[in-house]
């Protein structure tokens, strides 16, 4: 299988003051494409700043990651933002979607950016929209929506330049159990379509849906394999990079 | 991205700060319509000055006989050099740049009658020329000196209008007889009232003039007094000086470099430093209205610091969706543009309200005469929009640096 993502010996540092905290310790770990995994370990373990890395947000400390071959540590902002655009789709736990604008809008932002014509993007919008069962609240404002339907929002607007990866941090987090269910499918099937997801959840029943969960502790791997198996996936461990 | 977008969010940052983005807007309509209004009232006089400046004329000089201050070919210093009838005449063929010239003669003190009215007044011997040289504009039914007249030597005078006045009243003069010292003379034209703020031999107004070789048979005066010319090119007047000193030079045997030997009085570089004045004037004025100004950006960069801070949310998101830094400059500039550029026309369209207004309030006052009506120029539009956009796009810069280089990381987190 081809890898998608690769982190060799990657850590970050924050500094507050003269206070320096590392929430990567050396992460070693490689995504192939069309890989379902899960990330899970308790807060503080590094997770979220794992998944920021992973989708061009921030860059690393130290250490290198690799998109597709391109050495993230060395790209300019712009190509950055271009990355994120067109390759990585993000849902947030906390949605992130623009409180003034309607569904709608919120799904054309990342084809704006990515200047997609006027036609091709009303063409986009209304399928995503269909598929995700959001054809109804097109015009209708985030605060309009219930938690579900908002994450579906998000997942749309995740989806609109057709990425490679989805990137979802706790993506549950802050649903109920139905609508949590809902979402876990999406992911599925979107897993099954051929992309390549990375959710990051506490959420067990995400983590049953994965191929691969990667166990993080204290900024660093702690396991990482086929959970249901209980062994390590050959070639993504650490020993297989370095 | 879409202009409808950058507006939606304006427009949804207007409702979430009303008060704040009015006061701005207030702010910055108070500081255009100050700049407006100097700068109007800076044209206004400017204009006002320009016409009274022009009374005398255009583009003129005169010329006197002096003295001489250096020997030439054995001639000592001190000669005096007078100027003679035939004198414009042979400067203009030996200065081919000269569009028009005339000599002219003075007689203060002559006595005026007409009926019952005696009056003791300034008579000019001059010639058709003034017209166009010194606005020597006939009032209707009447005329001005014509080159018949003067050929002819005619009994013919044209009366500046304030005399007029005072010889006839309210009485037509037009073809009426008046006797200028002790001879008949038919009145021919009356000036049309204007303003003069320049004279080399008092006020035009004041002045009663008739052809200049009726002048010299009348009075037989030996010498002009004066020369009055213009060349056909403003910027000619230092050549054409240059040409005078040289043909008369030669004429009177003086060193053409003597300049005490003849006295010329550049009127057109009168005009020149006036107007260097007049724009050091208006540049002041409109300091003082761009610092007024001023003030009303650093309204706008605040409002913009703040609706970046509570955008950083929405900043953080976007750049996880792809969008550049450049864009997030962009919309923050654009936005404090709509804002500077909103309360600016604002503040315009009042401030040309304003001076329209002015300008049609009746009042007729001698301050008026020379203060003039405050004037909206296209130019004055052009420089306060200019400044606007300046101050526009710096007022949003900081700001929008400061938006551009939010981390989105840190951004998302942002409550």
């Amino acid at each position: 299988m081809q890898s998608i993502m690769k982190l060799r010996q990657v850590r970050k540092a924050y500094t507050t003051g003269t206070v320096t905290f590392e929430a990567l310790r050396g992460i070693n770990l490689m995504v192939n494409r069309g890989e379902f995994i899960a990330v899970v370990g308790p807060s503080g373990s590094g997770k979220s700043t794992l998944m920021n890395i992973m989708g061009c947000l921030d860059i690393p400390t130290s250490g290198e990651y690799r998109f597709e071959n391109q050495l993230v540590n060395s790209l300019s902002p712009n190509q950055l933002a271009d990355i994120r655009n067109r390759k990585v789709g993000f849902v947030f736990q906390a949605f992130n979607l623009l409180p003034y604008a309607t569904t709608y809008e919120n799904v054309e932002i990342p084809l704006l950016f990515a200047k997609v014509s006027g036609r091709k993007r009303k063409q986009r919008i209304t399928e995503l929209l269909a598929r995700l069962g959001l054809a109804d609240k097109a015009a209708n404002k985030p605060t309009e929506l219930s938690g579900g339907e908002m994450q579906r929002v998000a997942i749309a607007r995740a989806l609109a330049n057709e990425p490679d990866v989805i990137l979802a941090d706790e993506p549950t987090g802050n649903l109920d159990s139905a609508s949590g269910a809902e979402i876990v499918n999406i992911f599925r099937e979107l897993w099954q379509s051929g992309k390549t997801v990375i959710v990051i959840s506490h959420d067990v029943s995400i983590a049953e849906h994965a191929e691969r969960i990667v166990r993080l502790k204290d900024g660093l791997i702690e396991t990482n394999g086929d959970l249901s198996r209980e062994q390590p996936a050959s070639g993504t461990d650490n020993q297989s990079l370095s | 991205m879409q202009f409808s977008t950058i507006y939606n969010i304006f427009i949804r940052d207007f409702r979430k700060q009303k008060k704040r983005l009015t006061l701005t807007l207030l702010a910055l309509g108070w500081g255009t319509i100050s700049i407006m209004l100097l700068l109007a009232f800076g044209e206004g006089i400017h204009r006002q000055m320009h016409i009274n400046q022009k009374g005398m004329g255009e583009g003129i000089a005169i010329l006197w006989g002096g003295q001489t201050q250096i020997p030439f070919k054995g001639l000592g210093k001190g000669r005096p050099i007078r100027l003679h009838a035939e004198d414009p005449q042979f400067i203009k063929s030996r200065v081919p740049d000269i569009k028009y010239i005339t000599g002219e003669y003075h007689r203060w003190g002559a006595r005026v009658k007409y009926k019952d009215v005696v009056l003791s007044e300034h008579v000019s011997g001059n010639a058709p020329e003034f017209e166009q040289m010194r606005n020597f504009i006939p009032d209707r039914g009447g005329r001005m000196i014509n080159a018949l007249d003067v050929k002819l030597r005619r009994r013919v005078t044209f009366l500046g209008d304030q005399l007029k006045v005072r010889l006839f009243g309210d009485e037509d003069p037009i073809g009426k007889r008046i006797q200028v010292h002790g001879v008949p003379f038919t009145v021919i034209g009356v000036m049309i009232p204007k303003m003069q703020m320049s004279s080399y031999s008092g006020m035009d107004e004041d002045m009663l003039s008739i052809p200049n070789t009726t002048f010299k048979a009348v009075f037989g005066d030996p010498w002009l007094d004066n020369i009055v010319y213009q060349p056909y090119n403003i910027n000619d007047m230092e050549n054409v000086e240059r040409q005078i000193y040289e043909a008369m030079g030669a004429k009177y045997k003086f060193d053409p470099k003597d300049e005490r030997a003849l006295g010329i009085w550049d009127y057109a570089e009168s005009s020149r430093e006036f107007n260097n004045m007049m724009t050091g004037i208006k540049l002041f004025l409109g300091i003082i209205g761009g610092l007024t100004l001023l003030i009303a950006g650093v309204g706008v960069a605040n409002i913009m610091y703040v609706s970046i801070k509570e955008r950083t949310r929405e900043i953080g998101i976007k750049m996880a969706v792809g969008a550049r830094k450049s864009y997030v400059l962009t919309q923050f500039l654009i936005e404090a543009l709509i804002i500077t550029f909103g309360g600016g026309f604002g503040g315009m369209a009042i401030s040309y309200v304003m001076t329209e207004g002015f300008k049609r309030i009746p009042i007729e006052s001698d301050v008026l005469e020379f203060m003039g009506r405050p004037t909206v120029s296209l130019e004055i539009g052009l420089i306060v929009v200019t400044i606007l956009g300046i101050m526009g796009l710096l007022s949003g810069l900081f700001p929008a640096m400061k938006a551009a280089s939010v981390n989105p990381v840190e951004s998302l987190r942002y409550e």
